[in-house]
């Protein structure tokens, strides 16, 4: 089997989709000529042509209104932010407008609009540069929202969210762009809402999504090798959908839970799902649920500080111990 | 009190020997098309007043914004679509979805809130739809609907047909960030977009003098290299027709957008619960009432043409009061959707089992 990055792996799913559907069209900034900001789009104006990779003004709140405008009459763009912090210059095209339309018109209407783009921490670039919006877009009823954390997961769950007839916001993660794995060639579909067992074990659950899910499976290991801790990893892959039945099965087999984000923790996705699990699983808990998140406050420039800011292995390491004691 | 915005701003060219009537888009109506404007701006009139009503009994929730005074926009542009124009417009909405032929009953069953409403109740006053008549709502917040639009005339585009987009505003949306963007995307890329601003004179209790800098709303256009054009006899049916006509044709034949700029006015508060005494003197309304309502003026024109007398008045007058009257029966006696309801129409894919790909939980309660 192939192995082939993150960032081709998305632009695999997008050229076939742009392939099978003439419906499909790529918009957003630098996604055409110059081939991407994080060259995710390379090569796709040359395959394509102009009218399906259309380089748009520097104008997110009318170009992703624009986007929601067209799905509404049946075109499936895929709107890449550059960043996807600045998705919030287009909140209300976003969460007015794409989340709403249906429900406003009593289900005449869909909107079957991709927003995509990285969505992290970790690379320097200040506080207005490293927003993790996961939460505050799952926040919206109507909007469903995906984050792969590997080049597998990023394809199949890409392909798709673009076939799917509702807005998904499909985070990604520019450090993640770079890294590999066997991807199959033949074409497959990974379904929304479908959360994977990256490690399995007894001991603990360790619960969460996108990169912070790397981390996690080397505490994992870390776990094995000093404690023999077996840790299960699990990647929830979309938040929402939210796969509560995968969750909930890996918590009444270890009775310990940490979850692991790189969000901020107020209102965070980890907090929802502490609360769901002490909710349907109390009986199963045998330690309060922990959680390892972003430190409470702006991203931080200074380069060795933001490491810290950000969940690390050894973090969620620490924790887990905490968890098991 | 601040002046009135309806009358010619000083360097706007008016040609004093236009005559809208002669234009070759009015000039071979016959009387049945007449009539049949004159029937459907009277139907918003009799429909919204008996909404007021209603409002005023506490039927109606949160908040009512009436069209009166500003028919002959609706039904002007309306008159002149053909098959592949599509409309969208702002929260003022009743007018622009009667005259693409909604019905009374689902309207104002909407506006009951009950599940026989155009939303099922969903939306409210502001939030009608009806995509089978390519009109697009119906939207709440300022100027949000105009990327929209935008939208529509760029999926228009794309999938190569011969048709545009009128997106509709008011005089204060014009100053949203959104819009301006819209305009540049519009212009760039030459898309077939009709952008209206229905000049009422104020935003809320905000004249225009108060809230947009430049002598007039349209002219901004200028600054993206596209066409505008004014309206300056918006209660005239055939001065909209007439510019709208040549706008939709720009649009049509060279994919080109425009920003038409037309003057209108309002004769209610903003809202039904705007109590209208701090921004506008009384007189300025009955003004305009007296002299330019746009259902008035054309009546006396289609009386003199002899189109229409006193008796055909009189019918089509008693049967738009009936047709609203039995809509707001009809709203009366529909049920409210039920508890279940509440959650249907969020997802797609959840209001669509059989096609469901995707797994896990979409709710959490
Ligand atoms: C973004 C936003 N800001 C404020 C409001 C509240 N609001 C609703 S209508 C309105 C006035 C808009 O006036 P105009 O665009 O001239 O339209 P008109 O009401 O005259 O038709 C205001 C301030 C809103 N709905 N959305
Ligand atoms: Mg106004």
């Amino acid at each position: 089997m192939p192995v082939i990055t993150y960032r081709e792996a998305l632009r695999h799913a997008m050229d076939e989709e742009l392939t099978r559907d003439p419906n499909v069209v790529i918009l957003g900034e630098e996604v055409g000529q110059f081939q991407g900001a994080y060259k995710i789009t390379e090569g796709l104006l040359a395959k394509h042509g102009p009218k399906r990779i259309v380089d748009t003004p520097i104008s997110e709140a009318g170009f992703l209104g624009m986007g929601v405008g067209s799905a509404m009459l049946g075109l499936r763009p895929v709107m890449e932010l550059m960043f996807f912090s600045f998705y919030s210059v287009a909140f209300d095209q976003i969460f007015n407008n794409a989340a709403n339309i249906r429900y406003m018109s009593g289900g005449l209407i869909n909107c079957p609009i991709v927003i995509r783009g990285p969505a992290n921490g970790g690379t320097n670039v200040g506080a207005t540069h490293s927003h993790t919006p996961e939460s505050i877009a799952a926040y919206h009823p109507g909007i469903k929202v995906v984050v792969p954390s590997t080049a597998y997961d990023a394809k199949g769950l890409l392909k798709s969210a673009i076939r799917d007839n509702d807005p998904v916001i499909f985070l990604e993660n520019t450090m993640l762009y770079g890294e590999s794995c066997e991807v199959p060639t033949e074409e497959y579909l990974i379904p929304l809402g479908q959360a994977k067992v990256m490690r399995e074990g007894t001991d603990i659950s360790i619960i969460g999504h996108g990169r912070s899910i790397q981390m996690a499976l080397k505490s994992a290991i870390m776990l094995k090798e000093k404690h023999n801790i077996n840790a299960e990893v699990i990647d929830l892959r979309s938040i929402r959908p939210l796969d509560e039945a995968a969750i909930l099965a890996s918590v009444r087999k270890t009775n310990r839970v940490l979850l692991v984000e790189e969000a901020k923790p107020f209102c965070s996705v980890s907090a929802m799902i502490a609360c769901i699990i002490q909710e349907k699983a109390f009986d199963y808990l045998d330690a309060p649920i922990r959680r390892v998140t972003s430190m409470d406050a702006p991203a931080i420039y200074s380069p060795p500080l933001e490491k810290e800011q950000l969940p690390t292995p050894q973090k969620i390491f620490d924790a887990a111990l905490v968890v098991l004691k | 009190m601040i002046k009135k915005t309806t009358s010619p701003k000083k360097t706007e060219v008016v040609d004093p020997g236009y005559d809208a009537r002669q234009a070759p888009i009015n000039a071979k109506l016959g009387p049945d098309e007449k009539i049949a404007f004159f029937r459907d701006m009277l139907r918003i009139r009799r429909f919204e007043e008996r909404c007021l009503r209603s409002y005023t009994q506490g039927k109606i929730g949160g908040f009512l914004h009436l069209y009166i005074g500003q028919e002959s926009i609706a039904v002007g542009c309306v008159s002149v679509m053909g098959d592949n124009d599509h409309i969208i417009t702002a929260y003022r909405d009743h007018g622009h979805a009667l005259a693409v032929g909604m019905g009374m009953n689902e309207m104002m069953a909407e506006n009951y809130g009950k599940y026989t409403g155009c939303s099922k109740g969903k939306g409210g006053s502001m939030h009608y739809f009806d995509p089978s008549r390519h009109y697009w709502g119906g939207h709440g917040i300022v100027g949000g609907q105009i990327p929209l639009g935008t939208g529509i005339a760029y999926a228009l585009k794309y999938k190569g047909l011969k048709g545009a987009c009128m997106a509709f505003m008011g005089d204060g949306a014009v100053n949203q960030g959104a819009v301006h963007e819209s305009y540049n995307l519009a212009a760039l890329w030459d898309l077939p977009v009709v952008f209206i601003i229905e000049n009422n004179g104020y935003s809320m209790g905000t004249s225009q003098e108060r809230s947009s800098a430049g002598e007039n709303l349209a002219g901004r256009a200028a600054g993206y290299g596209m066409n505008w054009a004014i309206v300056q006899n918006g209660h005239d049916v055939y001065e909209v027709r007439d510019k709208v006509g040549k706008a939709l044709k720009l649009a049509h034949d060279h994919c080109k957008p425009t920003v038409l700029e037309i003057r209108t006015y309002r004769y209610r508060g903003h809202s039904v619960a705007d109590p209208d005494s701090t921004y506008r003197d009384k007189s300025e309304i009955e003004e305009y009432k007296n002299t330019k309502d746009p259902i008035m003026v054309y009546q006396n024109a289609l009386v003199a043409e002899g189109v229409l007398n006193d008796e055909i008045i009189k019918k089509i007058d008693d049967s738009a009061r009936a047709e609203a009257e039995t809509s707001a029966q009809f709203a009366e006696q529909s049920p409210y959707p039920t508890i279940a309801d509440i959650k249907k129409d969020v997802y797609w894919e959840v209001d669509n089992p059989q096609d469901k790909k995707s797994v896990g939980n979409l709710f959490f309660d």
